[in-house]
């Protein structure tokens, strides 16, 4: 029998390898993630600036992702950028085989003499990102969960507060915050000396009244005070959302895309970034509002009559009550309809919305505007800015007025919109 | 950064000192300095030159850097850098006898930097003292100019790999005229071959005029003779003339063509963009000769290290540490390419066969195995031989001249493949070919070489800049045309055009299924057929558009 052929880890190319890595394997650390997140913000500013001064966006939140084992796959985000220019491109046969390499040793010509597991080349990041713009083949492949992870490289829930941390599920954080005497990882020197002195105090060795003269202390191993790594529960603060959207007959077509869109992401991104931690709730509502039970009916259900928003509102208030949610949840709503509301001055509507906002921590209004309707402002619209309260508590309410047709990058940044601080 | 310590620089002395008696030749001044990881952070996206002007995408570069370390450290960065005096970069911790190997490596590469003729127009100045002044002149627009100096630093750099390198050389090599004077170049080289396309009888007929001229009338010759090219063609005189006042521009250099003729940065108020390109042009074609000799480069380098490692007397009792270490470096990958093993084993090839005589007429003819084999001239000129490489050739030279089948069977190397195994999601490498002609062109394939891509001097004008891509084999990467065409209709102020070749259709032949023997890749099938076609970008107020010729 043939011996088994040889595990090819890693082809190199001539102008992989180079003198300081290669000869005296120097490498650069990988520098702290706080750092690189306070400048990855001033390069997405630079990058948004960018299409103020009409040229494409051209950063892009990539992730590395190193295979591990039993699918733990550590996951790095990073922004990458390309620097285009004209080059050739070696794969235009469109093969699955790519390019060959070099070799040396035994094999005769068409002798397999090494396998190579088939698995995303290491290094490009491969992650869309929203900075790019329209027309880019790839970029709606990413699947809701992939764009959650992207989306978190810019968002975060606002107005977090502290109530109820019942959760804690699995998030642990480790840090060198326990002490242990005799042995550790890191000594902590200003406790070593203040048990030291404590010792040698005992035995008489020190006389607090004349000086103090360290090289007289007797050091017992007993006394040196280790930092030692200690697993922490992270306690994180629990929040609800209640996703409410508006079925009604005027939606159909491209609001219910726009709003459903913005919701999956919005969702997709809650997902993620807070782990289970994040309960969230569904609301259909044309003239009347019924919980639906899961995203996917949410999704999915299809228009029915008229509209009117109150019913929505009134629901939620309802379940928050019932429930006594607002104890022990951070609560966030987030509202997509098209504008249309039969209650046009918002008479119902208002003081629904003004009891919602003595405990919610945020409410994301988002009209997506038919393109043939009345051309000013729609009724949801006329009559939020009407209350004044999108001034006057602008930490509280936010409305989000884009065209049926928005694109998706349109659509993120409306979600930045609704939910920055 | 600090530089080493005197204990590590008597080492170095020593190493130069040894190094220059076996015949490398460079300056005496050299700087060494100690790098922490910090540093490397920092220097690696600036290509390890400190000076070199800040740039937002070498931020971005440093955070990748930083995120991919976390999975896959070790990016590609080099140890010296070929400026006045030469720096090279050290760990803190390398023992000595590491140290004394790292050094030699560094000198192999230093008298490289110093010789190789492809490096001629880096020799006159310190980059680091160019490139730090050019940092000021950046840093100094960015107060006046704001972000916009970034923009025209990417546009720049979206095209610095359409310099007219081998333009640059050839002019610094060109050698001085003896006694003959343009108009006489002019005349022969240009008007009668060009303009004129005269027959090759009638040429040879001129020049016999022109010996008669001389021969009859001393130095009075040439103008006797040109009085009757007077008569002949009486346009000649205002075609010199207008010839002589301007160098003829090929549109070689797309950079220095924006320079030179884009009539946005001839505008006063646009004059800083010239600036900023002149900075990415410089730096770029510093570079050039770097990316294009790196296997001779680091095969020289590595050769002398092991030569000269080997005959030092202070490293007794490290041969087995730099074994080691030697052989880490400078092995041939079972799969794969290594700049330092093929150059240094190509080098050492190329010693052996000049010792025996053998890039002679004589050995070439011979047909006869066994007498090629046996072949031996003792000549001893190899040493002399492989200093005459290092001096006059390039990455693709070097290659091309010297690989040959006695060098492949020797190291036993081949051109590997791989064939994707669909049941089992592996790819599978295999043994493709063990001829040196197939094996150069897999070398060759590897090799850095950017698309040919020139001005059309006829074709641009007022309304146009024109740039034809001179087809070979390989079409562009298309999706970075559209940011690349942006860039240059900025820094041209209007409308840019280009031409080039796609791929219209790809199709593969059917292939019979054939067995396959255990053990063994499948046979490889035909080639696919590619049909292409030439094809129009037209980048006009940010819209691009393409169009089929």
């Amino acid at each position: 029998m043939k011996p088994q052929p040889d595990t090819v880890q890693h082809v190199t190319g001539f102008y992989d390898l180079a003198d300081l890595q290669w000869i005296q394997a120097l490498s650069p650390e990988g520098g702290s993630y706080s750092v690189r997140i306070k400048s990855l913000d001033d390069l997405m500013e630079r990058d948004k600036r960018r299409e103020k001064d009409g040229f494409p966006r051209k950063i892009r939140i990539g992730k590395l992702v190193k295979p591990g084992r039993g699918g733990k796959d550590k996951v790095v985000v990073v922004p990458t950028t390309v620097e285009e220019k004209f080059v050739h491109d070696p794969n235009f046969k469109e093969q699955a085989e790519g390019g060959g390499s070099g070799g040396s040793g035994e094999g005769e010509e068409g002798e397999v003499i090494g396998e190579q597991p088939v698995r995303p080349e290491p290094g490009e990041g491969d992650g869309a990102g929203p900075g790019q713009g329209e027309g880019s083949a790839h970029e709606m492949e990413s699947n809701a969960y992939d764009l959650g992870k992207i989306l978190t490289e810019q968002f975060s829930l606002p107005n977090l507060q502290n109530k109820g941390k019942k959760r804690s599920l699995t998030r642990y954080s480790y840090e060198l915050t326990d002490r242990h005497r005799g042995f550790g990882q890191l000594l902590d020197k200003k406790a070593t000396l203040r048990q030291l002195i404590k010792t040698n105090l005992a035995l008489g060795r020190l006389d607090p009244v004349g000086g103090l003269d360290t090289t007289d202390f007797l050091v017992s191993p007993q006394d040196k005070v280790y930092r030692i790594l200690s697993r922490e529960k992270d306690f994180e603060s629990q929040a609800m959302v209640f996703f409410l959207r508006d079925y009604s007959g005027s939606m159909s077509g491209k609001p219910t895309e726009v709003v459903v869109s913005q919701h999956v992401m919005i969702y997709s991104w809650i997902l993620y970034q807070y782990a289970g931690q994040v309960e969230s709730r569904f609301i259909l509502h044309d003239t009347e509002a019924k919980e639906v039970p899961d995203f996917y009916t949410y999704y999915n259900s299809r228009v029915a009559g008229g509209t009117k928003v109150a019913a929505a509102f009134r629901l939620v208030n309802e379940i928050v009550q019932k429930e006594n949610l607002a104890r022990d949840y951070n609560i966030y709503v987030f509202h997509g309809t098209d504008g249309d509301d039969w209650d046009s001055e918002g008479k119902e509507m208002l003081p629904e919305l003004e009891h919602m906002m003595t405990y919610s921590s945020r409410v994301g209004v988002t009209i997506a505007q038919n393109a043939y309707g009345s051309g000013g402002q729609t009724e949801v619209q006329k009559y939020l800015v009407g209350s004044g309260w999108l001034e006057e508590k602008k930490h509280l309410l936010r409305l989000d007025v884009m065209s049926e047709d928005a694109e998706e990058a349109r659509i993120i940044e409306g979600i930045k919109h609704l939910i920055s601080e | 950064m600090e530089l080493i310590d005197q204990h590590s620089k008597a080492i170095m002395e020593g190493c130069k000192e040894r190094a220059r008696d076996a015949g490398l030749r460079f300056e005496d001044e050299t700087l060494e300095y100690i790098v922490t990881n910090r540093d490397l952070l920092e220097l690696s996206p600036k290509i390890m030159i400190p000076t070199m002007y800040d740039y937002w995408v070498q931020d971005v570069e440093v955070l990748k850097g930083k995120g991919r370390y976390e999975l896959y450290p070790g990016n590609p960065f080099e140890t010296v850098i070929n400026t006045r005096p030469a720096i090279s970069y050290y760990n803190d911790n390398n023992p000595d006898w590491l140290n004394v190997m790292i050094f030699y490596h560094v000198l192999g590469h230093i008298d490289f930097f110093q010789n190789n003729l492809y490096f001629r127009h880096t020799w006159d100045d310190d980059f680091t003292g160019q490139a730090l002044a050019d940092k000021r002149a950046i840093t100094r627009l960015r107060g006046e100019h704001g972000r916009w100096v970034d923009y025209v630093i990417e546009f720049a750099r979206s095209i610095d790999n359409l310099v007219d390198f081998h333009g640059l050389l050839s002019n610094l090599h060109r050698p001085s005229r003896n006694g003959v004077s343009q108009r006489m170049d002019f005349y022969f080289d240009v008007f009668l071959q060009e303009r004129k396309q005269v027959r090759v009888n009638d040429y040879v007929k001129e020049i016999e005029r022109y010996n008669a001229c001389v021969r009859e009338h001393g130095a009075e010759g040439e103008d006797v003779f040109f009085r009757e090219v007077a008569v002949r063609y009486p346009e000649f005189a205002a075609m010199f003339e207008k010839a002589g006042r301007k160098q003829p521009d090929q549109g070689r250099d797309v950079m220095q063509f924006l320079l030179d003729h884009s009539p946005l940065l001839e505008r006063e108020e646009n004059r800083w963009m010239q600036d900023i390109l002149q900075i990415v042009r410089k730096t770029s074609l510093y570079f050039q000769p770097q990316i294009r000799t790196k296997i001779m480069n680091e095969g020289w380098a590595s050769y002398w290290h092991e030569t000269l490692f080997m005959r030092d007397d202070r490293i007794k009792g490290h041969e087995v540490d730099f074994a080691r270490v030697n052989a880490a470096v400078t092995a041939m990958p079972r799969v794969g390419l290594n700049p330092y093993a093929l150059g240094m084993r190509l080098f050492a090839f190329i010693e052996e066969a000049a010792d025996k005589g053998r890039y002679t007429r004589d050995f070439t003819a011979l047909t006869d195995i066994e007498q090629r084999r046996r072949f031996d001239r003792k000549t001893g000129a190899g040493r002399d031989f492989i200093f005459t490489v290092r001096e006059n050739y390039n990455d693709f030279l070097f290659v091309n001249s010297f690989i040959e089948q006695d060098f492949l069977d020797r190291h036993r190397l081949f051109v590997a493949d791989k064939v994707l195994d669909e049941q089992r999601m592996v790819w599978r490498w295999y043994v493709k070919s063990r001829n040196a002609e197939d094996y150069k062109a897999m070398v060759r394939e590897s090799l850095y070489h950017p698309p040919y891509i020139t001005v059309d001097l006829d074709k641009t004008g007022e309304d146009t800049l024109y740039l034809v891509h001179h087809f070979e084999g390989m079409p562009l990467v298309a999706e970075f045309i559209h940011n690349t065409m942006l860039g240059l209709e900025f820094l041209w102020g209007g409308k840019v055009t280009l031409e080039t070749t796609e791929v219209k259709s790809v199709k593969k032949p059917d292939q019979p299924v054939q067995p396959v023997l255990p053990g063994m890749a499948p046979a490889p099938g035909p080639e696919p057929e590619i049909e292409w076609q030439r094809v129009r970008y037209v980048m006009k107020d940010r819209k691009l558009g393409k169009g089929v010729i």
